[in-house]
């Protein structure tokens, strides 16, 4: 029992851990929390609904399917709603968060019109193929799931360290000043973080989707605020940070659901942003003198 | 090589250049110098593509380059090194360094980094440390050697002595020589009038916002308005140069 729920927080864990990489990544770069990225999430997942239940295509040509519609929502975020705000005199520091909001709003009531207000829900052909380890069930979606996260952060991980658009990413989120002194394409650096962190969202979308069986238009505001309890948990704009922080939080919420009162689920994530806070207020992983990274 | 004619750089609304305009030959180590407030570095950041000029325009080998971005103008030879040093603190010395050469797309990127490292070996030994836990002085080497990794044929110095102990001064001062003597061109803002004016040979004198002298740098050393104002009343008693 106990390691069976273990491997449940795991699993949803790793989605956690994948959506806030991904808000993390453009706090990082852009110092703004991205209110949408819980939205793009949705659509995300009902590409993947779209795709595998609608079309009734392979799950594979529905990660691509998201992948490609996020990403391209990603650019149209930075150069709609995030660029035309950025650097411009006497612009409030808090406008393109008000208009991340906006496109939220857009969002949701966009796939609403488009998908129903209700649950639609997410086929796949492998749900119910299950391991018997032992006393110990496990089901192939969350090793699938599990696997999928693992190795997505891993490509991250990679590629921020060791590739030099992933170095160029970096001295952005550090200095974008100095960046673009040493020869950095700052706006298209940012460009490609909002198209990777929201590409990151629809895959969370889709593995959702494969995790819970359903779907809805309002899945986005609850993930997104997860999100970004998870970004202040391990460190804002902190890669390992938010892995570690989602990860903890999958585990908490289904610890909390097994041997406390499932209602209480949605809450343990601000209840421990707030211990958090008391003892760490710099985050799990944050840096105690953070500077402003711009 | 480098012709600045006429800037005028605002900041909102404050105008910080009341019409700069300089020129920089190749081969020379050309210095600005000036009090604090005399809009010396905002010179260099509108030169280096930080700030945009609202009137005026930069030349450089003979190509209007006003209003490029730094990203561009890096690519184009030119490179500056800020005041502050502006190292990538969570970055290691190597990625520092590495960084400098991100716009090569040559073979000889490691090998060049190695000479550099042979060059400054404290910058060999911390490698993997991170650029945020050096001293100031190794700070600023390595924000030179970087610098340098970019093969810029215009190197742009603000204050690379800013906060740095007299004998690490007189290292980076040994340094612009020897940048001089590899045959990149330098341009050089400093505070330090006087070795700034001994490695230069040629220098500007700025006040709020305009050139109120230029001249050969060895005419400057003794110009009495030159000495009063910038170099002390005890200036030529000072000891020379270490090197």
């Amino acid at each position: 029992m106990l390691i069976e729920q273990l491997i449940n927080g795991i699993t949803l864990g790793s989605i956690y851990a994948i959506v806030a990489l991904g808000f993390t990544l453009v706090f990082g770069v852009l110092g703004i929390i991205n209110m949408a990225h819980g939205e793009i999430f949705m659509i995300g997942a009902f590409i993947g609904v779209v795709t595998t239940s609608v079309l009734g295509l392979p799950l594979w040509i529905a990660f691509i399917a998201a992948i490609g519609v996020t990403a391209a929502l990603g650019y149209l975020l930075e150069r709609i709603a995030l660029r035309p705000l950025r650097g411009k005199q006497g612009v409030s520091h808090l406008a393109p968060l008000i208009s991340t909001i906006g496109v939220s709003i857009i969002l949701e009531n966009l796939s609403h019109h488009l998908f129903g207000a209700g649950n639609q829900p997410f086929r796949n052909a492998f749900a119910d193929i299950q391991f018997q380890i032992g006393s110990i069930t496990v089901y192939l979606v969350q090793i699938l799931i599990f696997v999928i996260s693992i190795a997505l952060m891993l490509t991250l991980s990679f590629w921020l360290s060791k590739t030099k658009a992933g170095k160029a990413l970096r001295a952005t989120a550090e200095n974008l000043e100095t960046a673009s002194l040493l020869g950095v394409n700052t706006k298209r650096t940012i460009t490609t973080t909002v198209i990777i962190a929201s590409a990151m969202g629809g895959i969370a979308g889709i593995l959702v989707g494969m995790a819970f069986n359903s779907v809805n238009p309002q899945m986005g505001l609850s993930m997104g605020l997860k999100g970004l309890a998870i970004i202040i948990l391990g460190g804002m704009g902190n890669v390992k940070g938010a892995m570690a922080g989602g990860l903890l939080l999958g585990v908490a919420e289904t610890g909390i659901v097994a041997y406390g009162d499932s209602g209480y689920r949605d809450a343990v994530a601000f209840i421990t942003i707030i211990f958090i806070l008391l003892l760490r207020p710099q985050g799990l992983f944050g840096k105690k003198t953070a500077e402003a990274g711009r | 090589m480098l012709k600045v004619s006429g800037i005028e750089t605002y900041y909102g609304k404050i105008q910080a250049l009341k019409g700069i305009s300089l020129e920089v030959n190749e081969g020379q180590v050309v210095t600005l110098l000036g009090a604090n407030g005399a809009g010396k570095t905002t010179t260099m950041k509108t030169i280096s593509g930080l700030l945009k000029p609202k009137l005026g325009k930069v030349e450089f080998l003979g190509e209007d380059i006003t209003g490029l971005r730094p990203d561009q103008l890096l690519r184009k030879g030119i490179a500056l090194v800020p005041e502050g040093r502006a190292i990538l603190s969570s970055m290691s010395v190597y990625e520092n360094l590495e960084m400098g050469a991100y716009h090569r797309k040559d073979n000889e990127i490691k090998k060049d980094i190695e000479s550099v490292m042979a060059q400054f070996p404290i910058l060999e030994e911390r490698r993997e440390q991170l650029g945020g836990t050096l001293s100031g002085g190794q700070q600023q080497m390595l924000a030179i050697a970087r610098a340098l990794l970019s093969k810029p044929k215009l190197l742009l110095l603000d204050e690379p002595s800013m906060g740095l102990a007299p004998l690490i001064v007189a290292d980076i001062f040994k340094l612009i020589r020897e940048i001089k003597n590899n045959g990149t061109t330098v341009l050089l803002v400093e505070q330090n009038a006087k070795q700034a004016l001994k490695v230069a040979d040629y220098g500007y004198v700025m006040e709020t916002g305009k050139v109120i002298f230029n001249g050969e740098a060895k005419d400057l050393l003794e110009d009495p308005r030159i000495v009063e104002a910038y170099l002390g009343k005890r200036a030529s008693t000072v000891e020379s140069v270490r090197s």
